[in-house]
């Protein structure tokens, strides 16, 4: 047997098939591989790129980590659709399918649990931004100093109006945190996004992520759609549904 | 920025996500579970940090021109294998020449777009 083993997510038996021509990370289809009961959603890849020194040195390589990463989530995307999957940190990769196996067996107790905990239930991610930060700073040299005294009086009251938009995008994203914490029935805080990677405009002062039961999804994202005109200056952003990413680690390997 | 612009969303539900969100969940959440292939799991995570620190301090780096993940050894070893990177380069310019459908496979001119406009 040639190629190697990419393993995607562990779930159920799936309930609805799965979409045709499912692509995985090297353009081989996903397929599903049963073992006592559960499913490992896993596809063939190539050992020259993905046996050890190979994918280690792909993983230095932004571009190939981009596609990867996307071919990656469309599968878990994908089957988030039908199921509720566990995903699996990208590039888990096996020597063949008994490894896959063996690995499931290992594992059985953990993923049922998990599985267990996460059925039914997507994660929303919102994000925050400040946006007026770009055209404070074009309004600096409308006004000319005179002096250095009225230099520095500008420059504090620059300084001061950036304090109060920060103040103000703290309170209201800790605001917003709170209420959609208290919707959902789990939530994270992750570290906020590099504008490089993400190309959106403006300063991400929040960035969470909340676990909502689907059939309350539909409520979440109204509660969310409410806040998005509160403040000026401020924007919010939905993304989702998510496979339960944030919350699926957490009772991994020593619970 | 053209990396996360050059590619149709290849998903239809999340479509406010960008790279940053997908980094994000695929390398730093989910369950882990060591393969056969071992990874350098460790690398990942320094990666991931990067990613991290990097929006700490992303506007002072933007401020002194830091095409972030291409000169820092942690994220790429590339740093210290400069020289082959660059004679790879070359020679997938000169393939590209030669076949002109391998050019947007090639890495190294997204970088040196980055490097341009950065």
């Amino acid at each position: 047997m040639t190629g190697l083993r990419y393993v995607y997510a562990v779930c159920h038996p799936l309930g609805a098939p799965l979409q045709a021509q499912l692509t995985g990370v090297a353009g081989a289809p996903a397929k599903l591989l049963n073992h006592h009961g559960l499913i490992a959603v896993v596809s063939h890849v190539p050992e020259g790129d993905f046996a050890e020194e190979a994918l280690h040195a792909h993983l230095e390589d932004l571009d190939w980590l981009t596609d990867t990463a996307r071919a990656h989530q469309g599968v878990i995307d994908a089957l988030t659709v039908v199921t509720t999957p566990l995903p699996l940190r990208l590039g888990t990769v096996f020597r063949d399918d008994s490894g896959v196996r063996v690995m499931m067996e290992e594992r059985e107790a953990d993923f049922r649990r998990t599985l267990d905990r996460l059925a039914g239930r997507v994660e929303w991610g919102v994000k925050v931004y400040a946006e007026a930060e770009p055209e404070k700073a074009a309004a600096r040299p409308a006004a000319k100093a005179a002096s250095g005294r009225d230099y520095l009086m500008q420059r504090r009251q620059q300084a001061r109006a950036t304090d109060d938009l920060w103040q103000k995008a703290e309170e209201f994203a800790s605001r917003l945190h709170d209420t959609l914490s208290a919707f959902a029935e789990d939530a994270r805080l992750h570290a906020p996004q590099n504008p490089a990677l993400s190309g959106a405009s403006g300063r991400n002062v929040l960035n969470a992520a909340y676990l909502v039961p689907r059939e309350g999804s539909e409520e979440f994202v109204e509660l969310v759609d409410r806040t998005k005109d509160d403040v000026p200056g401020l924007r919010v952003e939905l993304t989702g549904p998510w496979a339960a990413y944030s919350f699926a680690g957490d009772t991994g390997a020593g619970a | 920025m053209s990396m996360a612009g050059r590619m149709p969303e290849p998903y239809g539900q999340g479509g406010g996500a960008n790279l940053a969100d997908i980094l994000e969940r695929v390398l730093d959440k989910g369950i882990v579970i060591a393969g056969d292939i071992r990874i350098n799991l460790l690398d990942i995570e320094l990666l991931t940090i990067k990613l991290r620190l990097i929006v700490a301090s992303v506007d002072k780096a933007k401020e002194m021109g830091i095409d972030w993940w291409e000169d820092d050894p942690a994220l790429s070893t590339r740093a210290r294998r400069d020289e082959l990177t660059r004679e790879n380069a070359e020679l997938r310019e000169r393939l590209a020449r030669l076949e002109p459908d391998r050019a947007k496979l090639e890495p190294d001119r997204e970088k040196k777009e980055q490097e341009e406009s950065g």
